[in-house]
């Protein structure tokens, strides 16, 4: 895509580090453009007109003019400041975990609008629904589906046989998804999932978000999708993602 | 990049000055950068940092030792003396949380005021209050409901800074987040 000399775009702040004397650099998300690296000039300062326009996860419509090394944002309009991710410290947690799982998949200058319509939608939900981790569990379904690693919960992976939820499962992070346990004893990486998690998951993959946000899952099963879960992302990311240790501290209490 | 703010052009300039500079210069430059890592360390109190343990205000009578302002970095602590409206002490945490960075609670001196706060509930001048002065960005917030939550179960009082319009600010500019508090903190005039 070229590159225009001055562009407006909807964007979300993913990142942000202080540079210079008082400017901050950002790194944005943008629908059309990707991720976008942009210095605020100025934006520390006390009076600046853009540093409450710009702050972290906001959903902000922005004026970016094209730099040597990095855009340099001139303008900023707040759409969307997510107040309860300020205020709430496993909500705010849980953010910077989306922002850093998108920042794994989002290109450089190219269209992500999909990945900036979740991650959008990801963060109103962080907001609003009763239970945070199990909003974490359901954005993790769809950025998995929209990424292509889609895991496969209702057939066994090794087998291609429909796996009622009455047999005992495993999960393999290798092979992207459930086997019955019987198949799982020559899978090394597989994991016992329990009936209730693995059903758990199967509505947060299949179902519309007014369905899954009614359900309230103890703790205990909140553990156990998180540990599948994170097993699963580690064979995809092959590294631990630095803010998966705050998230598992404060929701841990 | 070795020092934040300098990049390579910054560097070269400051690399050819000091090149033609008398030799004098830069052996003071020198023996200054080696005493500021030799003379200063971190006060045991309040973790600000200091040459003499504790730090000069830590160690002030005058100062009202039941009164703990918390903030982010030993910049803030001379941020507020400056505006000389503040007689209690301070609490550095030396950074905020930050999960993107790996910054966790383990990571700043928040289990250093825990204990601050249990060890003074011990003496006859225990800590009534503390300030929650964290930045007003989203790690500042993320810090103070973080540092809400652990000391809940201590009896002090826990207040946070005003937020509002800046002096010399322009209300058309002013963002939702900063025009709600003002309006919230607003006071009979």
């Amino acid at each position: 895509m070229p590159r225009l000399r001055l562009f407006s775009t909807p964007a979300i702040v993913l990142r942000r580090v202080d540079h210079g004397e008082a400017d901050r650099l950002l790194t944005l998300l943008t629908p059309t453009r990707g991720l976008v690296r942009a210095i605020a000039k100025g934006a520390r300062r006390i009076t600046s007109r853009k540093a409450g326009h710009i702050e972290l996860f906001a959903r902000a419509h922005v004026l970016l003019a094209q730099g040597r090394n990095f855009d340099v944002l001139t303008q900023a309009e707040l759409i969307e400041p997510h107040q309860r991710l300020r205020e709430d410290v496993l909500r705010g947690s849980l953010a910077h975990y989306f922002c850093e799982l998108v920042e794994q998949f989002a290109p450089e200058y190219a269209d992500s609008s999909a990945l900036f319509d979740l991650l959008a939608e990801g963060l109103l939900w962080l907001c609003d629904v009763a239970d945070p981790l199990l909003t974490a569990r359901a954005f993790e379904m769809r950025l998995l589906t929209l990424e292509g690693y889609r895991p496969e919960l209702f057939r066994c992976v090794q087998t291609g046989e429909p796996l009622p939820e009455t047999v005992p499962a495993a999960f393999s992070p290798q092979l992207g998804g459930v086997l019955s346990r019987k198949a799982a004893e020559h899978c090394r990486d597989a994991r016992p999932i329990s009936a209730a998690a693995l059903s758990l998951l199967r509505v947060l993959q299949t179902q519309q978000p007014e369905v899954w946000q009614q359900l309230r899952p103890e703790a205990a099963l909140h553990d156990e999708l998180e540990r599948i879960t994170q097993a699963y992302w580690h064979h995809i990311l092959e590294r631990r993602l630095r803010s998966q240790a705050m998230v598992h501290q404060v929701a841990q209490g | 990049m070795r020092l934040p703010g300098i990049g390579p052009k910054s560097a070269s300039r400051l690399a050819y000055y000091l090149l033609r500079a008398p030799e004098a210069v830069s052996l003071e430059l020198a023996q200054a950068l080696q005493e500021l890592k030799a003379s200063t360390r971190l006060c045991s109190v309040c973790f600000n940092i200091t040459e003499t343990d504790p730090c000069p205000i830590c160690s002030d009578p005058s100062r009202d030792q039941s009164v703990v302002c918390v903030v982010e970095e030993p910049l803030d602590v001379a941020a507020i003396e400056r505006a000389k409206a503040y007689r209690g002490v301070y609490h550095v945490l030396h950074g905020v949380l930050s999960p993107i960075n790996g910054v966790g609670p383990d990571d700043l001196k928040i289990n250093e005021l825990v204990a601050r706060i249990r060890r003074a509930q011990q003496t006859s001048t225990p800590i009534r209050e503390v300030i929650l002065a964290t930045n007003p960005t989203v790690e500042g917030e993320m810090t103070a409901a973080f540092l809400q939550r652990k000391l809940s179960g201590l009896s002090v009082t826990l207040t946070r800074l005003a937020r509002g319009l800046p002096v010399g600010g322009d209300l058309e500019y002013a963002d939702e987040i900063t025009l709600s508090r003002a309006l919230e903190g607003r006071q009979p005039f």
